[in-house]
């Protein structure tokens, strides 16, 4: 097994799977944390249909960099997604669901009415999952993959006292003078770079699994916020690299397996949650 | 000059006015209740002192160089906290953002005056405890600790006893009776009128009629006499309310 595994390794575009799928999966566990406990789990779910929506217009545009566009209108739905939570006219739920539902379907439309590629079966179904594209990264995505990263995480330590604050108590923050408004904007935009980047590695149907999983087993175990955060990273990271060893290895869809890893985790987590008495 | 003027004010939601013409002020070390009926304002009230909402018109002044970052805030627990997985340390500490500011990081000084406040509420031993798995007591006594670090002088609490057992419910007003008695001015949404009586030196009464005085005043006004027989006689009937109801949403959407 090592030795096929060496093989595989001395190829660079399996170097570059392993290390996007890991960063991808710090940084998405990262801001699970503060998803899950503001309520907005699917969030990740209603912008990766919009980034769906968004690639397919970019396709139909035939744009050589559809980055150029999905990054934008990502990051425009979620800080109106995230907006919203807060009026009462139409609640957080409802408007993530409308989105996510909307983009979805005018993307396969679009897709459908405009396309002239041969595979268009195809094409959304690797849109959707994320099939294959983790594996045909070139260099300058890694590296576009590898800066984006390294500036979330660095924004995550910097502003993590105030996150959790806002995540704890908005009114309290903002009656002790803390510009909530900017937090939640800040939060918002980095939740849809790496929304853009992860649609790669798990594709648009699965991003929220990344999102939601590593947080919530994690919260099954510990107490505190900081251990919640620091497990949620460590466990996400660990399934992100044994997800992605064993499709290479076994041949399977890379998105699913990782997310089946993921599932295995949440329920041994809960296993030792209810042992600990902590259910 | 009083720590926190209010002149005139009116307050309403979206064209909705609430009341009007509402003038009153809280001076160092007063101790006022503001009570009504449900839907009065209080909480309305409660959050423009708070600068979360403006009001419709009139003003509000804080004096003896307050600043609006420096008022302590004890607001009603929301859903989202209430299986929040964070050590009663973490949220202390959590009321010096006002003080950070812009700074990333939480100083020495920060973490002691942490340290100090859960010392002075009696929740030391619970520093590492989850939140959630605190009692309801408990939990009131964290958030008021870490009120206590962004506050030396004003602390408004909203309803702080909603939803506690009768036992509880007189240790927390022991307890902000002690913070009083330290210099530290209390404004407190109540719906518990005798109670308020018992401990507050001044009675803010909203709604349909509007009384400011002190307590004493309070009492051997015509409104007052008026609710508190009211209250008197669904006294029963306002305990058990209390004890099915562990927590109860705020009269304000």
């Amino acid at each position: 097994m090592f030795e096929t595994l060496a093989l595989y390794f001395s190829y660079p575009f399996v170097r570059y799977a392993l290390i996007v799928g890991v960063l991808i999966a710090l940084c998405s566990s990262l801001l699970g944390v503060t998803l899950v406990l503001k309520r907005f789990s699917f969030i990740g779910d209603g912008l990766s249909h919009v980034a769906f929506g968004a690639m397919s217009v970019a396709a139909v545009l035939n744009l050589s960099n559809n980055m150029l566009l999905v990054l934008p209108v990502t990051v425009i739905c979620a800080i109106l997604l995230l907006r919203t939570g807060q009026s009462t006219k139409i609640k957080g739920d409802a408007a993530v669901a409308m989105i996510s539902v909307g983009a979805l379907a005018i993307g396969y439309l679009i897709m459908n009415l405009f396309s002239t590629s041969t595979n268009l079966t195809g094409d959304v179904c690797s849109t959707l999952f994320g099939s294959t594209s983790i594996l045909t990264l070139r260099p300058a995505e890694v590296w576009l993959c590898v800066a984006l990263s390294i500036l979330v995480v660095a924004a995550y330590i910097l502003f993590y006292n105030k996150i959790f604050a806002i995540t704890f108590d908005e009114s309290f923050s903002r009656a002790v003078g803390t510009p909530v408004g900017t937090y939640n904007l800040l939060v918002a935009v980095i939740i849809a770079v790496i929304i853009v980047l992860a649609m790669n590695l798990v594709g648009s149907l699965l991003i929220s699994a990344l999102v939601i999983f590593p947080a919530l087993s994690a919260m099954r175990v510990f107490r505190s916020f900081r251990s919640v955060t620091i497990c949620s990273a460590i466990l996400s990271v660990c399934c992100a690299s044994v997800g992605l060893l064993t499709a290479i290895l076994a041949g399977t869809p890379v998105g699913s397996t990782i997310v089946a890893v993921d599932i295995a985790a949440f329920f041994i987590f809960a296993c030792i949650g209810k042992i600990g008495g902590n259910a | 000059m009083a720590e926190l003027t209010c002149r005139d004010l009116t307050l309403g939601y979206e064209g909705n006015v609430l009341f009007e013409h509402l003038t009153f002020e809280v001076n160092q070390g007063d101790y006022l209740c503001i009570v009504g009926e449900n839907g009065s304002g209080k909480s309305t009230l409660m959050r423009t002192i708070l600068h979360l909402q403006p009001p419709m018109a009139g003003t509000i002044e804080l004096g003896d160089g307050l600043k609006p970052t420096e008022i302590g805030y004890l607001p009603q627990q929301t859903v989202v906290q209430r299986d929040f997985p964070a050590s009663v340390q973490e949220i202390v500490l959590s009321g010096c953002q006002g003080a950070a500011g812009r700074r990333p990081f939480y100083t020495k000084a920060e973490k002691q005056m942490a340290e100090d406040n859960m010392a002075r509420l009696g929740i030391s031993d619970l520093a590492r405890r989850c939140y959630r798995e605190l009692s309801g007591g408990q939990q009131q006594r964290v958030l008021l600790a870490r009120a206590l670090c962004a506050t030396r002088r004003l602390l408004l609490l909203d309803e702080p006893v909603s939803g506690l057992d009768p036992k509880v419910t007189g240790e927390m007003y022991g307890l902000i009776e002690q913070l009083n008695r330290d210099g530290i001015s209390i404004i407190m949404i109540s719906h518990d009128i005798s109670a308020s009586v018992k401990y507050a030196s001044h009675i803010l009464h909203i709604g349909a009629e509007t009384f400011f005085g002190t307590s004493h005043d309070y009492l051997h006004s015509p409104i007052g006499q008026k609710y508190l027989e009211l209250e008197g006689g669904e006294l029963h009937c306002s305990k058990h309310w209390h004890s099915i109801s562990p927590t109860h949403s705020s009269d304000t959407p």
